[in-house]
């Protein structure tokens, strides 16, 4: 029979990535405890999302958000469908992932050691998202201003911002510091993605641009009137979890 | 009891002696504390996360959160509390999943029970006596390359149990077999039960109904697939009154505002926890089962809470209800039974791991409006035609099945945006294509079963460790060739019913070999800690009860001898009334003995 002998952290280790948890979380510490003989009721302990509020930056610099603008305006460029990421507020939304536990990767496993591993075994590098929007972008605008003309990203036509993108996208285009271009460019993809189609509430998807654009009812939470009425359009307008439009104040 | 680590003392405090000690508080835990307490036991369940519960956790104003819960994955088991490591077969080296893609794992009062979709199937008798009924019809040679066994159950004599949690939950659907008897309208293909479903199936939306006639049209016998989340108001058996479901399209990753899936907190909690012989530790996890010098008998569990500070917690049973994988990792943190080595084949625990083998089809349509995000869980139709042992594999070549399924759960759009292959991902082109789509498609999916093989199993990792410096639990699986050649098969009759449509255009996803950690496949994690009927093969006997420790019961679809082409909910709930039965009529009159002589 296998044993195996642990050896147990010390009482500092555990304390240390207990309060690490904690900072990570937005909710008040999460302690231990004993319940029994009722349900458990307490006023006021529901947790809802408190709404992010467009105005400064949290992690970025002013250089980094506008780079990161000009990248959400192309891949989710102003048409008649919507307005532009940059519009939208998908930038604010990222800003505001990077400082939180998303950015700080606070949930994930990062222990080493730290090898390559196959492409089944899905994201092996230590970088934090925060980390690798700090290195991908100052490496994007190095690259621009190399291969640009001194320009950075943001200064580019729109179209040569495009073929950039494009080319990031095809893995082309090899960064400066051993930025990975494909990989840098899916995690801009995929973040401003859900920030245009997340609730508004973080920051994003301003006036619920993208669910009119879907037709994607947002956070109402009953169809049962509908449900029969096959192949029918759906009657109402989107609503947020702050709410409808009619009651945002401007 | 104190150990000596570095220059730190942790001190471990002993706690007064319970009946009973259940790890983890889910659907299991939480059947069975209620089923014990029922007999005056003082049961004590120790969970590693929070309490939740529906109104201060999945509260209705905010529950249809995509971004909180489906993408940031709040109710879910962070990596950052366990991971596990994974590879595809023994010349890889495992490397850890450092954030959960293919598979969510739950964590909180209620386990992953809270997230479902709420599919809710039986499996069938020639699933629990699969190696006597694939013999019989195919011969021995037919399943040499697996590692198929025999439940140590027949179907029978799981009637009653898969009955109750069906009750329990309210599950809406329509019988197929009642006593023998074939039911229009339901699954042909079932096994009998004793009565029809507590509840009449969900009300149809428009894609599952265009589905049921386009394979009614094919020959194929479509039914409405049996669902936790509710057709009606309800009232089950412990008096827990539960609501209709409004189909609001969050359902799985999230919790029920509604009270409308059944949960452990929706069926169960209210009436529990009001029980004074029981008990909850949230926030608490447990390290190891403490065994006694023999190694056969459990004297109760260690564990640790929020404050780092250790306790040990004395019982007469220790019932392991944990997510199957982690009741693996717990036994064999615990020294309970014999790792299992795939290069001998000995050793029980960690064999048979299994997991499910699904594909995928898209429909696009110019004229039609699915509403996509008027949805439920489990609200659809599913053809059992080609699902486990319902045709003949006579002239085939491979064992097994898989349901078809049509039930589209959402439109939450950061992750449900179809759109035909070549679409562009972004820019003008990518957006027109997205908004033509969103509304006109309709996707069908194949649930295949996962056979077990020599080679997929679980073990300790030798190199990553957790954050108390246990080893995480190393997954070893490929989808075996068997079950690529099934559902290659499947997917092939997927086509013909694609075609049948008659859209602008479809789509097919095949299942390949090389499975992939990253992207969402499927939380149905099987095996590592089967019932069996022999000692050598299983690390369980029937009852559920550890062949090695017998006053250790280890519950959930760790069990399961092999994955069928279900989700395993159903089957898990039976298991768990099927123990609860056999200790409170069994093992509580000789405790400590094993219920089957080994």
């Amino acid at each position: 029979m296998e044993t195996h002998c642990l050896k147990r952290p010390t009482r500092r280790q555990f304390l240390s990535s207990v309060a690490f948890t904690i900072l990570a979380g937005s909710a008040a510490p999460v302690l231990a405890r004993s319940i029994s003989g009722a349900l458990p009721w307490e006023a006021r302990s529901a947790d809802p999302p408190v709404q992010v509020k467009p105005g400064g930056w949290l992690f970025f610099t002013p250089e980094e958000a506008r780079t990161m603008e000009a990248v959400a305006d192309r891949l989710i460029p102003a048409d008649d469908l919507s307005i532009g990421g940059k519009d939208a507020g998908c930038v604010v939304y990222l800003d505001r992932q990077l400082v939180g536990s998303y950015g700080n990767s606070s949930r994930l496993y990062t222990k080493g050691p730290f090898m390559p591993g196959l492409p089944t075994q899905g994201y092996q590098a230590p970088d934090t998202p925060a980390q690798r929007y700090r290195a991908g972008i100052a490496a994007l605008n190095g690259f621009t201003a190399g291969a640009k003309g001194g320009k950075r990203f943001a200064e580019l036509a729109a179209e040569d911002q495009d073929a950039v993108l494009k080319d990031l996208e095809a893995g082309k285009i090899t960064l400066p510091d051993k930025v990975d271009a494909r990989s840098f460019f899916n995690l801009m993809l995929t973040n401003v993605m859900e920030g245009f189609f997340a609730d508004p509430v973080y920051g994003g998807n301003r006036d619920m641009a993208s669910w009119k654009m879907l037709g994607f009812p947002g956070a109402r939470y009953d169809y049962r009137d509908h449900v029969s009425k096959h192949n029918q359009p759906y009657p109402l307008p989107p609503v947020s979890i702050a709410g409808s439009m009619e009651w945002t104040t401007r | 009891m104190d150990d000596k680590v570095g220059d730190e003392t942790i001190m471990t405090t002993i706690l007064p002696r319970k009946d009973v000690v259940i790890v983890g508080l889910g659907w299991t835990g939480s059947i069975l504390a209620h089923e014990l307490t029922e007999d005056g036991l003082d049961v004590v369940a120790i969970e590693r996360g929070p309490w939740r519960d529906t109104a201060t956790d999945f509260n209705i104003g905010y529950a249809q959160d995509e971004l909180r819960y489906a993408i940031r994955k709040d109710l879910f088991l962070q990596p950052v509390t366990e991971a596990m490591t994974m590879r595809n077969n023994t010349s890889q080296t495992a490397m850890p999943m450092r954030d959960y893609g293919s598979f969510l794992p739950g964590n909180g009062v209620g386990g992953a029970g809270v997230h479902w979709n709420g599919h809710t199937w039986r499996f069938w008798d020639s699933d629990f006596r699969i190696v006597d009924n694939l013999t019989r019809k195919y011969g021995a040679a037919r399943i040499a390359d697996l590692q198929l066994q025999n439940w140590g159950v027949a179907g029978e004599e799981l009637e009653s149990a898969f009955d109750r949690f069906e009750y329990l939950a309210g599950i809406s659907g329509k019988a197929g077999n009642i006593k023998g008897e074939i039911q229009t309208g339901g699954n042909p293909f079932e096994d009998p039960r004793s009565r029809d479903y507590p509840l009449p199936p969900m009300q149809m939306t428009y894609a599952p109904t265009l589905f049921a006639e386009v394979t009614k049209s094919l020959d194929l016998h479509p039914f409405p697939t049996p669902s936790a989340n509710l057709s009606e108001d309800y009232i089950n058996p412990l008096g827990i009154a539960m609501g209709q479901c409004t189909m609001c399209g969050f359902c799985e990753r999230f919790g029920c505002a509604n009270y409308s899936k059944s949960s452990a907190q929706t069926t169960v909690l209210p009436v529990l926890m009001r029980k004074k012989n029981f008990e909850v530790r949230t926030d608490s996890e447990v390290l190891h089962v403490d065994l006694d010098v023999s190694k056969k008998h459990a004297r109760g569990v260690t564990y640790v809470n929020t404050s780092g500070e250790e306790f040990f917690q004395p019982a007469d049973m220790v019932l392991l209800c944990a997510y199957g994988l982690h009741n693996v990792r717990l036994m064999m943190l615990s020294g309970i039974g014999q790792i299992y080595d795939p290069g001998t084949g000995e050793g029980t625990v960690g064999r048979n791991y299994c997991y499910q083998t699904n594909s995928g089809a898209q429909v696009f349509f110019d004229d039609k409006n699915f509403n996509p995000f008027i949805a439920a869980g489990a609200l659809g139709q599913t053809c059992d035609d080609y699902n486990g042992d319902a045709f003949d594999h006579g002239p085939l070549d491979f064992v097994g099945g898989a349901g078809i399924n049509c039930i589209p759960s959402n439109g939450r759009p950061i992750q449900t945006r179809p759109t035909p292959p070549g679409t562009p991902r972004w820019g003008s082109a990518w957006k027109q294509a997205t908004v033509k789509a969103y509304k006109a498609t309709l996707g069908f999916s194949s649930q295949g079963s996962s056979y077990p093989t020599r080679g997929n199993y679980l073990d300790l990792d030798p190199t990553y460790k957790d954050r108390f410096g246990r080893p995480l639990l190393r997954i070893t699986f490929d989808f075996p060739d068997n079950d690529i050649r099934m559902s290659a098969w499947v997917t092939n009759k997927m086509e013909g019913i694609a075609k049948a449509f008659g859209g602008r255009q479809y789509n097919i996803s095949p299942r390949r070999k090389g499975w992939d950690s990253v992207p969402y496949q499927s939380t149905h994690n099987t095996g590592g800690a089967i019932m069996g009927e022999n000692p050598r093969t299983s690390a369980v006997n029937k009852y559920l009860q550890s062949w090695d420790v017998p006053n250790v019961f280890v519950v959930g679809a760790s069990a399961f001898a092999h994955n069928a082409g279900k989700n395993p909910t159903g089957t898990v709930g039976a298991l768990a009334y099927f123990a609860a039965d056999a200790i409170r009529q069994q093992y509580l009159r000789n405790p400590g003995q094993p219920l089957v002589s080994a």
